[in-house]
C-alpha cells in the first residue's frame, strides 16, 4: 500500500513537472489566451461566482453587504408570490417556445435543403432576418392594438368572431399567448444558421448508399442518415434555444408593459430587473440570478443526454 | 453515434467491394451476362422507369449476397450505358424516395411560412414609407401609395431641436457597436487561434468553460456585472458595454471551430520559415479565416446594434439609438411614422450585413457543432 502510494506521489510529482515544462514552452500560447482569458473571466465567471456569493447577503450597494444565510432563498419561494409567478410564466414560454423554435428552426432549414441554390439563400434571409431584425417585433403592438382599428380585433369582429375589441396586452388571458407567438416569430436564429449549413454538409454519398439499403422515404432518410450527421449542430441549436428560452424578458416588457397588468407577463429575468435595477436588492437579485443560471444549466445538461439518443 | 454509423456504412462498402473482388474472380460470367441482359431489357424502358435496380433485381431473384454485388456492377455499366445512350441527362432525375404529393405539401407550407414570417418586416419598412394620412388610414394598406422619405427627415428635425439630437444617438450606438465588434474580433481570434491550433495545458478546460458560459450568457450575469463594473468605475461610460462584448462567448466558439479546419502544416511550414507566433496569426490564421470574420461580426453587430444599454448607461447623451426609439414610441400616436423609420434604420443594418455576408457565415456555421 505505502510502495503504492510512493508511485502514486512520484507519478503525479512527476506529471505536474512535465505540465510546468510544457507550460513554460508554450509561453505564447498564454500571451495569446491573456486578453481574452482576462476580459471572460471578468465578465462571465466572476459574475458567476458573485452571485452565488451575494445570492446569501443582503447587500444594496450602499452598505456593506451582510450575510443572511438562505433568507433569500427562503423568502423567493414561500414568500414572494410574484416570484413564484414569475417561475411559472417563463417555464410555460420556455416549455412552448423553446421545443417549437427548436423544431422550427430545423424543420425549415431542412426543407428549403432541397432547394436550388438561389432559392435556398433567399429563403434563409426571410427565416433569419426576424431574428436580426432586433426591435422590429414591435410591430406587433400596431397588430395587436387593444382599440377596434388594431388589424387582428378588426378582423376578427369583421368575421364575427368576437364583437367587443380585445385588450391583447392589458387583458392577463392573452398577454402569454400573444407573446409566445412573438417570441416564435423571432426564434429561428443561429441554432437555424448552424442546422442550414450543417445539412448542406453532409456527404451526399451516404444518402446514395442509404438508397441501395433501402429507404424507402423521406422520413426514414432523416431519421436514419440526416439527424445522425446533424447531432453536433443538433446540440448546438439546443444550447442556443434552451438560453433563449429562459432569457425571454425584453418582448414581454416591451409589449405587455413593465409592469403587466397583475403580473401576468413577468418572467424570472423581468423579475431580476426589477430587484436589481429599480430597487437596487442586489443580494435579493443574485440570488434569483443564481436560480436561473442553475434551471439554465440543468436543462441543457438534460436535453444534451437527451439528444446523445437521436438516431439510434 | 454518428461515428459508428458512418463506420458501419464503411465497412458495408468494404464488404461490398470485397464480395464484388470474389464475384469478379470466381468468374460468374453467367450471372454478370444475365445482369446485362436485364440491363438491356430495363434500359429499353429507360424513359419511364425511374428505378432500374429494382425491375433488374426482380428479374433476377438473385439471393441476397449477390444481389448487392449485381446492384453494384450494374450501377458502373448502367453508367456506361447512359453515357452511350444519353450524352448528358436532360432533367437531373428526381431522389428516388419523394412523393410528389408530399413535395407539394411541403412547399407549399414552406411559401405559407415564410410569407407570415417576412410580413412583419415588410409591413416595418412600408410604414416607414407611408406619409401621416396613410398609415391611418383603415382598411389599411401594406403598400404605401405615396412612398416617401419625410419620416426620416423628421426624426432629424424632431430630435434635432431636443437637448440629445438624434445624430448623436446614432454615433453612440456606432461607436459602441464598431469598436465593440472590432475588438472583439481581434480578442476572440487570438484566443481561438492558440486553442484550435496548440496543445497547451489548460488550454482545453478553458475551452469547456466558454462553452458552458455559451448555456447561461445574457441576463443571468447582468446584476453581478453590474456590481463588478461600479468597482471598476465602468459605469456610465461607453466601455461599460464594449468591454464585456470583447469576450463574447459564441464567438471564441466558432472562430476555434473554424479554424480547426485550417491544416496544421500550413503554420508548421511557416514556423520552418522563421516566422513568429504573431507573423504566423497575422499574415497566414487571419488571411485564410475571412468567413469566421464576418460571422463573428454578424453576431456581435446584432447583440451590440440592439443593446439598449440603460442599465449601466445613465447619462443621456451616451444612450443608444434603441433607448431613443422607445422615447420615440413613447411620443404616441402623432409618431407612428418617425418611431417606424428608427425601427428600420435598427434592423437594416444587421440584415444587411448578413444578406451580403450569407454564404461565408454559412461555411463558418457548418463547424459550428457541439461535440459532447
Amino acid at each position: 500500500m505505502s510502495q503504492f502510494l510512493k508511485d502514486y506521489v512520484k507519478v503525479k510529482k512527476h506529471n505536474f513537472r512535465v505540465g510546468v515544462k510544457r507550460a513554460r514552452l508554450s509561453r505564447n500560447c498564454y500571451l495569446f489566451l491573456a486578453p481574452y482569458a482576462i476580459i471572460f473571466t471578468m465578465f462571465y465567471i466572476l459574475p458567476v461566482v458573485v452571485s452565488i456569493v451575494f445570492g446569501f447577503t443582503y447587500y444594496n450597494i450602499l452598505e456593506a453587504p451582510r450575510f443572511v444565510g438562505l433568507q433569500n432563498y427562503i423568502s423567493l419561494f414561500l414568500e414572494d408570490d410574484i416570484f413564484l409567478m414569475a417561475i411559472k410564466n417563463t417555464f410555460m414560454i420556455a416549455i412552448i417556445t423553446g421545443p417549437l423554435g427548436y423544431l422550427g428552426s430545423f424543420l425549415f432549414a431542412w426543407l428549403i435543403n432541397e432547394l436550388p441554390r438561389w432559392v435556398r439563400s433567399v429563403a434563409v434571409v426571410v427565416f433569419y432576418a426576424p431574428s436580426i431584425a432586433g426591435n422590429c417585433y414591435v410591430i406587433f403592438s400596431v397588430f395587436f392594438r387593444g382599440d377596434a382599428y388594431g388589424y387582428v380585433n378588426a378582423f376578427l369582429m369583421n368575421t364575427g368572431i368576437i364583437d367587443t375589441p380585445i385588450l391583447w396586452f392589458i387583458d392577463p388571458r392573452y398577454m402569454l399567448p400573444v407573446c409566445m407567438l412573438v417570441i416564435l416569430w423571432m426564434s429561428l436564429g443561429a441554432g437555424f444558421l448552424s442546422f442550414v449549413a450543417g445539412l448542406q454538409g453532409i456527404d451526399k454519398s451516404q444518402y446514395e448508399a442509404g438508397y441501395m439499403d433501402g429507404v424507402k422515404n423521406r422520413w426514414q432518410e432523416l431519421w436514419f442518415i440526416t439527424l445522425p450527421n446533424m447531432k453536433p449542430m443538433l446540440m448546438f441549436g439546443a444550447v442556443m434555444s434552451i438560453t433563449q428560452a429562459f432569457s425571454v424578458c425584453e418582448v414581454t416588457m416591451t409589449l405587455c408593459g413593465y409592469p403587466s397588468t397583475d403580473y401576468a407577463a413577468r418572467t424570472i429575468v423581468t423579475h431580476l430587473f426589477d430587484y436589481g435595477f429599480s430597487r437596487f436588492e442586489m443580494g435579493y437579485a443574485c440570488s434569483i440570478a443564481t436560480i436561473l443560471f442553475l434551471i439554465m444549466i440543468l436543462c441543457n445538461k438534460a436535453i444534451q443526454s437527451m439528444l446523445s439518443r437521436v438516431g439510434t | 453515434m454518428s461515428d459508428m454509423n458512418k463506420n458501419n456504412t464503411t465497412e458495408n462498402q468494404n464488404t461490398l467491394a470485397e464480395e464484388q473482388e470474389i464475384v469478379n474472380t470466381d468468374a460468374v460470367e453467367t450471372a454478370e451476362a444475365e445482369a446485362f441482359n436485364a440491363e438491356d431489357e430495363a434500359l429499353s424502358k429507360l424513359e419511364s422507369v425511374g428505378n432500374v435496380e429494382e425491375e433488374a433485381a426482380k428479374t433476377l431473384n438473385p439471393t441476397p449476397k449477390e444481389k448487392a454485388s449485381v446492384k453494384k456492377n450494374k450501377k458502373s455499366k448502367k453508367k456506361e450505358a447512359e453515357e452511350e445512350v444519353y450524352h448528358k441527362p436532360l432533367i437531373k432525375r428526381r431522389k428516388p424516395n419523394r412523393s410528389i404529393a408530399g413535395d407539394i405539401f411541403l412547399y407549399f407550407f414552406l411559401v405559407v411560412v415564410a410569407i407570415i414570417m417576412f410580413f412583419p418586416i415588410i409591413y416595418a419598412v412600408e410604414s416607414a414609407l407611408k406619409p401621416l394620412d396613410e398609415l391611418f388610414k383603415f382598411p389599411p394598406r401594406i403598400f404605401a401609395q405615396n412612398p416617401t422619405l419625410d419620416n426620416f427627415s423628421d426624426l432629424f428635425v424632431t430630435l434635432g431641436k431636443s437637448w440629445v439630437s438624434f445624430s448623436r444617438y446614432l454615433f453612440n450606438t456606432v461607436f459602441i457597436t464598431g469598436l465593440g465588434t472590432f475588438g472583439h474580433l481581434v480578442v476572440a481570434s487570438m484566443a481561438a487561434f492558440v486553442l484550435a491550433k496548440y496543445d497547451f495545458p489548460g488550454g482545453k478546460t478553458f475551452f469547456k468553460l466558454v462553452t458552458v458560459a455559451m448555456m447561461f450568457t445574457g441576463y443571468v450575469t447582468g446584476i453581478p456585472n453590474y456590481i463588478i463594473m461600479s468597482k471598476l468605475h465602468m459605469i456610465d461610460t461607453y466601455w461599460a458595454i464594449i468591454i464585456p462584448a470583447f469576450a463574447f462567448p459564441m464567438g471564441l466558439f466558432l472562430m476555434k471551430q473554424f479554424m480547426e479546419g485550417l491544416p496544421t502544416s500550413l503554420i508548421e511550414a511557416a514556423k520552418i520559415d522563421g516566422a513568429t507566433e504573431w507573423t504566423v496569426f497575422t499574415k497566414i490564421v487571419m488571411p485564410n479565416v475571412k468567413p469566421a470574420w464576418l460571422t463573428l461580426i454578424i453576431f456581435s453587430v446584432q447583440s451590440l446594434w440592439n443593446n439598449k444599454a440603460s442599465t449601466v448607461i445613465y447619462s443621456e447623451e451616451m444612450k443608444t439609438l434603441p433607448f431613443a426609439m422607445q422615447q420615440i414610441q413613447a411620443g404616441g400616436i402623432a409618431r407612428t411614422g418617425e418611431a417606424a423609420a428608427v425601427l428600420v434604420v435598427l434592423m437594416i443594418v444587421p440584415i444587411a450585413i448578413f444578406i451580403f455576408s450569407e454564404s461565408q457565415i454559412l461555411e463558418t456555421m457548418a463547424s459550428s457543432g457541439l461535440k459532447d
